[in-house]
């Protein structure tokens, strides 16, 4: 296989597994197990696979065409250091799943689990394979989206909430700094490409863009990377289960920030603004996370601080800019993945078996957990920097370097001192961290009997720790090579001269690193007492809270600000907000009326109005104003009135050449009129009085204010309307219709071809609208409460069977079941006459005015006949009405016949067309569009239905109600 | 003609944003209404009036624009009328579930 199809595999095997995880049952917990360990297993293996390619400052790398339009490339590539981040996320990521595995609960809904997993170990390979820094930018993305997610993951409880979007607002809000600067650094370059990027080291350094592109990147590298002040959010990060904490605190996540730190190193560094940027923030990152460490009462707390500063530390080095220093910060990223990924491992049991992970409780379970014990102890001692183990070749290496000599400036000159003062601290917190579970008197109350854990589970943690000693035995033979291929990727081909040895020699690294431990023992027996005190979190830096500071900026803006701002702008009431509307509509209107000065005739002479025409619109002004007027006290009439302007409205469209849309008009109108007629049953009485008493003031006013607009509104539209109307038709999109509509549409009526072929995507949207829109409506309708004052009868019926019982020889409800009576007989006898008349409308739409709206609606007021006359009861025993079957069926037809085209090799909703002969019927086109307008027909029957049997139901549901009070 | 519809469009547009800003939710849904039919007149205008020159051609015709009212606005139309009454069904029943919550069919759900 080609490094190429290697590269695809590595990066797009665990998106894939995360889908496939994802659709796993909620509960398949060793089939989640197998699917992500294998994957990780597999990616691992794809690793090694690959290494042949990365030795000698050599890389691979394979691309495609991203967003061509941009230049854009989507560019897999992998050099010394992206192949050892790979080998550090694909082997300690297949670890952690198989502690996973024993780590999480049954209950948990695992595979979901593992699905984020595979996905944010994706996201992480995803940029340590960039090629490309935008494709960086977008992977780092995922990265945070799913560490929220996985953060998150125990989401019924509140600190693992809190904590993901602490995590999420702090590392989104860095790589949005982040993508912004990668932006100023493609303009330096004038290329994305990371080849380009990393040949053009001097351009970028001498650029007048070069500090603020340093420092966007440097905030987004510093808060992925919990670099102070941006630190807070890593211990909030501990809500997430532990194998996620291991993970994300040893080879993802957090070390993707100094991962760019390293991958921009060869163009980046060696500057003053890069010294003294980076180096006071690893400083103060170093030292105050150490201290911070001691005092974490919680075991993840102390492990989560002490990743801090040992990110410090990273950051440190490759800020003092010297191709050494980058060296060692490679090491110790390699050095504290192993040993960090470990203890939170052993956090992990040790909070498994006992319940509980506060050092205040914890004592002495060397007892119960020898094994668990003595590996915690290798790992802990890594992390202190005792000697034959990993931490102790990197530390010494940091040592050496923080003696050497860089800047020559006082920052410069303090470093020894603080960097074993560092050195002393976290000697002290990986003591506390042992001595504090694992010896002392025999534990007291705690949750569980604590045991060792299952074999497996704790055989990663086995693993790990032996690697850290092996590594600190041997480092040469072990990591050498590794090593120098990871670091010819940041320093350049000619590395500097170093020596991976446990015994350099008495020189003054080892003193300091002897310091480190002697005072670290001294300290933390001097603290013991103070610690055992109980009191969370460290002396003196109480105010040193920028988490507190976080929550109070996002208090201020997301809270204070926001609400001041909505007390000014903000009105809860309708009129206001529709005045403004309006007010903004004909402004928007009025400005390129006048600005174009196209008011008034245009050049094509107006054609004399025809009486007939006038007469009509007179009628037709004369309803739209009456109902304006009556629609407050005399609800009917103005239906009615409504119902007559909608009535010259489908006259126009007749007039001037549109059947189609007359039809369609008329008979929504009569659907509407008899759902608007249903719903005004539920609407209060509201009865004009006989000598109204004079409005106040201020109504008038906004009577007349309200009457200007409306006026400057209708004069508005009127202008605008008259001025185009007036104006000859260019050529527009319409030619493209009329031409093909026969042709290639194979219908003869333009429109119908336009709605159900050439933009029949459109349509099925809107179906799927009136879709929604119905099932909107039924549910609504589903917890509807009447108001107490319209639940009883309506005052016929209650005359009616108020007549029934004075009369003797009748019983209630004789005379309201003798009401309509004929109307009833006529409309049953109607609708199959109706049924007929909706499936002409329906087969003559292609070629002439119908098609599946408006035969969908005549079907559906057939049907609505029936409840008008019948009854809802009555009806409903009589005939079956599944508007959901309807609507189902008719999506699903329409949107099958889009796919049945993508089946044959067409793209979705293409349409084929023949006419045949059907005998009685005639010649009658045959078009896939008429299948497709089948499931428009169906879909609007059953929507219209639904929507006007529910507004109908009401009326039962209220008799019930009146029947049981 | 071309004068009348413009003011038919104008009286019917005006005549529905009065309703529209008024406080009762059934003068809002009629007021809707009219707006639509303004609205639906004012995009049929667009593609320019014309008399017996529906757009439906003669089979096997290669349909030449200039002999055809302009289908495209109808059929944006069309469509405007269909979603225009599902907006209307959905009003309705917003004001009618407004109404049986707050008792009132005061716009902002007030009392009295």
């Amino acid at each position: 296989m080609s490094d190429g199809m290697l590269l695809v595999l590595l990066l797009s095997l665990p998106f894939a597994g995360s889908v496939f995880a994802g659709f796993l049952p909620t509960h398949a917990r060793n089939a989640a197990v197998a699917l992500a360990g294998g994957i990780a297993v597999a990616t691992t293996a794809l690793t090694v696979l690959l290494y042949k390619a990365t030795v000698n400052g050599g890389y691979a790398r394979t691309n495609f065409a991203w967003i061509p339009s941009l230049g854009l490339d989507f560019t897999i590539r992998i050099d010394g250091i992206a192949w050892l981040f790979c080998l550090l996320i694909c082997g300690i990521g297949a670890l952690i799943v198989l502690y996973a595995r024993y780590y999480m609960s049954a209950e948990d809904p695992v595979p979901r689990f593992f699905s984020f997993l595979l996905a944010f170990m994706g996201s992480m390979l995803g940029i340590v394979l960039s090629g490309n820094l935008i494709q960086l930018v977008f992977f780092w993305e995922l990265t945070i989206l799913f560490s929220f997610l996985l953060i998150g993951y125990w989401h019924h409880n509140a600190p693992a909430r809190d904590g993901a979007r602490m995590a999420l607002t702090v590392t989104g809000a860095g790589g949005l700094c982040l993508f912004a600067g990668m932006l100023l650094l493609g303009r330096i370059v004038g290329s994305y490409e990371l080849d380009r990027v990393l040949a053009a080291g001097d351009a970028i350094r001498q650029s007048p863009l070069y500090l603020p592109a340093l420092i966007l990147i440097l905030i987004g590298a510093f808060t992925k990377s919990a670099q102070f002040p941006f630190h807070f959010w890593l211990p909030q990060a501990m809500a997430a289960p532990t194998p996620v904490s291991a993970f994300l605190h040893s080879t993802t996540m957090v070390k993707a920030g100094v991962f760019l730190l390293a991958r921009l190193w060869p163009v980046m560094a060696g500057t003053d603004a890069w010294f003294y940027l980076m180096v006071p923030v690893g400083l103060t990152t170093l030292v105050l996370g150490a201290f911070f460490a001691i005092f974490q009462q919680d075991m993840k707390g102390l492990l989560a601080y002490s990743t801090i500063s040992n990110l410090g530390l990273t950051t440190l080095l490759l800020g003092l800019g010297s191709p050494l220093a980058a060296v060692a910060a490679t090491f110790h990223i390699l050095n504290h993945a192993i040993f960090k990924a470990s203890l939170f491992m052993a956090a992990g049991i040790i909070d498994h078996e006992t319940g509980t992970r506060d050092l205040r409780r914890l004592s002495g379970l060397i007892r119960y957990m020898p094994i668990t014990g003595s590996l915690a102890m290798i790992s802990a001692a890594a992390m202190a920097g005792v000697p034959l183990l990993n931490g102790f070749v990197s530390k010494e290496m940091f040592f050496a370097e923080a003696v050497a000599t860089h800047t020559g400036s006082l920052l410069d000159d303090s470093l020894p001192y603080f960097a074993t003062l560092a050195g002393i601290f976290s000697v002290a917190y990986s003591i506390r961290f042992i001595a504090g579970s694992f010896f002392g008197p025999p534990p007291t109350d705690l949750p569980r009997t604590p045991h060792e854990p299952p074999q497996w589970m704790r055989r990663p943690v086995e693993i790990l720790a032996v690697t850290c000693l092996v590594i600190g035995v041997v480092p040469g033979p072990t990591v050498g090579w590794l090593l120098a291929d990871a670091a010819r990727a940041v320093v350049g081909h000619e590395l500097p001269y170093y020596s991976l040895a446990v015994w350099h020699g008495f020189n003054t690294p080892l003193v300091m690193s002897f310091i480190a431990l002697i005072g670290g023992v001294l300290l933390y027996l001097a603290l013991r007492r103070h610690l055992a005190s109980g009191v969370e979190g460290a002396p003196l830096m109480h105010d040193v809270d920028s988490r507190r500071v976080f929550e109070n900026v996002m208090l201020t803006l997301s809270w204070k600000w926001a609400r001041s701002l909505q007390l000014i702008i903000e009105t809860r009431r309708l009129q206001p907000q529709m005045r403004l509307l309006l007010l903004a509509a004909f402004l928007a209107g009025l400005v390129p009326l006048v600005e174009l000065g196209i008011a008034g005739a245009g050049p094509v002479p107006v054609t004399p109005a025809d009486p007939i025409f006038l007469t009509i619109w007179i009628i037709g002004l004369a309803c739209a104003l009456g109902a304006a007027h009556q629609a407050k006290f005399h609800r009917l009439a103005a239906l009615v009135l409504m119902g007559g302007a909608g009535l010259v409205t489908c006259v126009t469209f007749l007039w001037f050449s549109a059947p189609d849309l007359a039809l369609t008009q008329l008979l929504v109108e009569i659907v509407t009129t008899v759902l608007i007629l249903l719903g005004l049953r539920w609407l209060p009485k509201r009865i004009e009085p006989l000598d109204p008493p004079p409005p106040p003031p201020a109504a008038v006013f906004r009577r007349y204010r309200d009457l200007a607009l409306s006026i400057a509104v209708g004069t508005g539209l009127s202008l605008f309307a008259y001025a185009v109307m007036t104006r000859p038709l260019p050529d527009t999109v319409s030619r493209f219709f009329v031409e093909r509509a026969y042709v290639e549409g194979g219908g003869t009526n333009i429109v119908n071809v336009i709605l159900v072929d050439f933009r029949g995507f459109d349509t099925l949207g809107e179906i799927t609208v009136l879709c929604i829109v119905a099932l909107t409506l039924f549910a609504m309708l589903r917890r509807f409460r009447p108001a107490s004052e319209s639940v009883d009868a309506p005052e016929q019926q209650q005359i009616q069977n108020a007549y029934d019982e004075a009369t003797p020889d009748r019983t209630i409800g004789d005379t309201v079941a003798g009401y309509l009576f004929i109307p009833r007989l006529v409309t049953q006898w109607l609708f199959p006459v109706i049924a007929v008349l909706a499936v002409y409308i329906f087969m003559r739409g292609h070629d002439l005015p119908g098609g599946g709206f408006a035969a969908g609606i005549a079907m559906s007021i057939a049907f609505v006949l029936q409840y008008m006359g019948s009854g809802v009861r009555r009806t409903e025993q009589a005939i079956r009405v599944l508007p959901l079957v309807w609507m189902g069926l008719g999506l699903l037809i329409a949107a099958g016949t889009g796919a049945a085209a993508l089946v044959l090799g067409y793209p979705f909703l293409t349409t084929h067309s023949r006419y045949a002969s059907l005998p009685v019927i005639g010649e009658m086109p045959l078009a896939s569009a008429l299948i497709f307008d089948l499931g428009v027909f169906a879909l609007v029957v059953g929507a219209t239905l639904l929507m006007l049997i529910a507004l109908g139901h009401l009326s039962l549901r209220g008799a019930r109600k009146s029947e049981e009070a | 003609m071309e004068f009348l519809l413009a003011i038919g469009i104008g009286v019917f547009a005006g005549s529905g944003v009065w309703l529209l800003l008024r406080p009762r939710t059934y003068q809002v849904i009629i007021g809707l209404s009219l707006v639509s039919y303004a609205v639906n007149l004012f995009i049929f205008g667009m593609g320019r009036l014309r008399s017996g020159a529906a757009p439906i051609l003669e089979k096997g015709e290669v349909g030449d624009p200039a002999r055809f009212a302009d289908p495209m606005p109808q059929a944006l139309v069309l469509t405007a009328i269909v979603i225009g009454f599902a907006m209307t069904a959905l009003f309705l029943v917003v004001i009618l579930a407004a109404r049986g919550r707050t008792g009132s069919d005061h716009v902002d759900g007030l009392g009295e």
